[in-house]
């Protein structure tokens, strides 16, 4: 039941819990017990909104950034990986295999506040090799939703 | 001048849902529940293939009977999901459709005058075909006790030294109806017994909700004396590939391969490259798309019982299948006036046969979004017709 339960809301986390227990066909007191124990483990983590900015009048601009960093003896990469997601506007920290270490995702109002984020904070810090920094200008599809195009019912609308 | 017509043509019935299509077709606002083909969009990985296939320039006829790399995928694939062994060069035929195969089976089996018993509410195309085939449809009314479930009295009944075949429509289109295993041992016994034959269209096997599909090949001596008819249409949410097949005995096959040649040259050869894609990678696809129908086949069975309309629970195709009778009206009145007066659009019973008097086919192959729309407008249409009935 989590998965199908996890598959759900993940698409839709305002989702009613009485309809969920309908499509699911189980006791909607069996969904509160569920959620309630995924959450206290950890594996239910939030339910955000997913919000396309682009159709709002709010500045704001998303980058990526590589980072090379010297992995700390016993630290490996988690120590520095700490420092860099303490800052509010970074958005998301990811250990990455390949040619760098980790992938930062960083939210700003505009190019100033993130030049200013990376070259002063980030490139600075101890064990920082290099940075590479990649302004999104476009979001085709984020979280699995495909934001520059609203589905649309094409069928005949009465067939055998 | 003479008349160019043929008569028997002439004679055929017009399609039940074509009246209604083009009432529904006017009106621009209308919400339908009326679809008979799924919402959702070919995987993209299966799109992709075909693509691919027309950028290699692969646009020419493939041998009439099909790919043999898809022949043989369609085998590994029947014997995977439902545990049947076929012989790929000897007993599949890849055709235009699930409907194409219809057709030819019939033609390659039938002699003019011999019986095809064909049990109603089903999908619409098994009498005409049978009657352009030379052959007479013998028609068995299933029953809502029964669930429109085929029994085998009622089989042994229909059952003439005429009759030639039986034509299994499970699960069905439009009940949701579905025969398990139990059912068919039952028929199975009958059918042996008379030695008459079976076309299993088991187009919407895929999609059963209460444990796995159970074909009538699966019973024991049954493969010998079955067509079994099936496709990528409602599996694979692909429709418009137009790409279905037949698998049965060499001998049989060998005749239909006959017309297909003649009629149909082959199936598309893009389709087939891309169905190729989809049986060997698509399995987690339709999961998904059963695990959202059986979701939404839920939530309209618990919204009709809360408003207290009956219905079986049916555990197949994406159909449900609620009686109207309460209301003491035709199911053609129901569905032009909910229509006309709720804007929403489902498809009378009686346009799958006379059996289905008294019930309308509510798809729902539509987004969740969607069906609580309609569904918040046939509580309301339904409210209604009490409160008249009351007065």
């Amino acid at each position: 039941m989590r998965e199908q339960i996890l598959a759900i809301i993940e698409k839709n986390s305002r989702i009613d819990l009485k309809e969920l227990a309908v499509l699911l066909g189980v006791e909607e007191l069996d969904i509160v017990n569920e959620l309630a124990a995924m959450e206290a483990e950890g594996i239910i983590c939030g339910y955000h909104t997913l919000i396309d900015w682009e159709k709002t009048s709010i500045d704001k601009v998303t980058a990526l950034i590589e980072v090379r960093v010297t992995p700390q003896r016993g630290q490996g990469f988690d120590n520095i990986a700490e420092r860099i997601y303490k800052y509010p506007e970074v958005t998301a920290v990811y250990l990455i295999s390949g040619a760098y270490d980790l992938l930062v995702t960083l939210d700003g109002k505009n190019l100033r506040d993130i030049s200013r984020f990376v070259s002063d904070k980030l490139s600075t810090m101890d064990y920082v090799l290099s940075t590479a920094t990649h302004f999104i200008l476009k979001k085709y599809k984020d979280h699995g939703t495909i934001l520059t195009k609203k589905y649309e019912d094409t069928r005949e609308k009465v067939s055998p | 001048m003479r008349n160019p017509l043929s008569e028997r043509t002439v004679g055929l019935k017009p399609s039940g849902i074509r009246k209604f299509f083009d009432i529904v077709s006017e009106m621009d606002d209308a919400i339908s529940l009326g679809v008979g083909e799924p919402d959702f969009d070919t995987p993209w990985h299966i799109r992709d293939e075909g693509i691919y296939s027309l950028e290699k320039g692969r646009t020419f006829y493939t041998s009439n009977a099909g790919l043999k790399e898809l022949k043989e995928e369609i085998v590994r694939y029947l014997d995977r999901r439902f545990g049947i062994r076929y012989d790929a060069g000897q007993e599949v035929l890849v055709t235009v459709g699930g409907s194409e195969a219809i057709d030819i089976a019939l033609r390659a089996m039938l002699n003019p005058g011999e019986e095809v018993l064909i049990p109603q509410p089903s999908y619409v195309s098994y009498e005409p075909c049978t009657i352009l085939a030379d052959g007479v449809p013998v028609i068995i009314n299933l029953k809502a006790e029964n669930e429109f479930r085929l029994t085998a009295a009622e089989l042994r009944e229909a059952i003439t030294e005429k009759t030639k075949v039986l034509i299994l429509p499970f699960p069905n289109n439009p009940t949701g109806a579905i025969m398990e295993r139990k059912d068919l041992e039952a028929i199975a016994e009958v059918i042996r017994e008379h030695d008459i034959f079976v076309i299993s269209d088991e187009i919407y096997g895929e999609l059963t909700y209460n444990g796995g599909h159970v074909s009538i090949v699966n019973i024991p001596g049954m493969q010998e004396r079955t067509v079994l008819i099936n496709g990528l249409s409602k599996s694979h949410a692909m429709t418009g590939w137009r790409l279905g097949y037949a698998c049965g005995p060499a001998q049989i096959v060998a005749q239909m391969l006959k017309i297909h040649q003649y009629a149909i040259m082959c199936a598309p050869t893009t389709s087939q490259y891309a169905a190729v894609d989809a049986l060997k990678n698509g399995d987690e696809d339709v999961s998904q798309m059963r695990e959202a129908y059986n979701q939404r086949r839920r939530y309209l069975l618990h919204a009709f019982r809360q408003m207290g309309l009956e219905c079986f629970e049916p555990y197949g195709a994406f159909y449900v299948f609620p009686s109207i009778q309460e209301f003491g009206m035709t199911s053609e009145a129901f569905a032009e006036r909910f229509l006309a007066e709720e804007k929403v659009a489902v498809v009378p019973g009686t346009a799958f046969g006379e059996s289905g008097e008294g019930f309308v086919r509510i798809s729902y192959a539509y987004s969740l979004e969607n069906l609580k729309l309609a569904i918040g407008k046939l509580e309301q249409f339904v409210e209604k017709l009490r409160r008249e009935r009351r007065k």
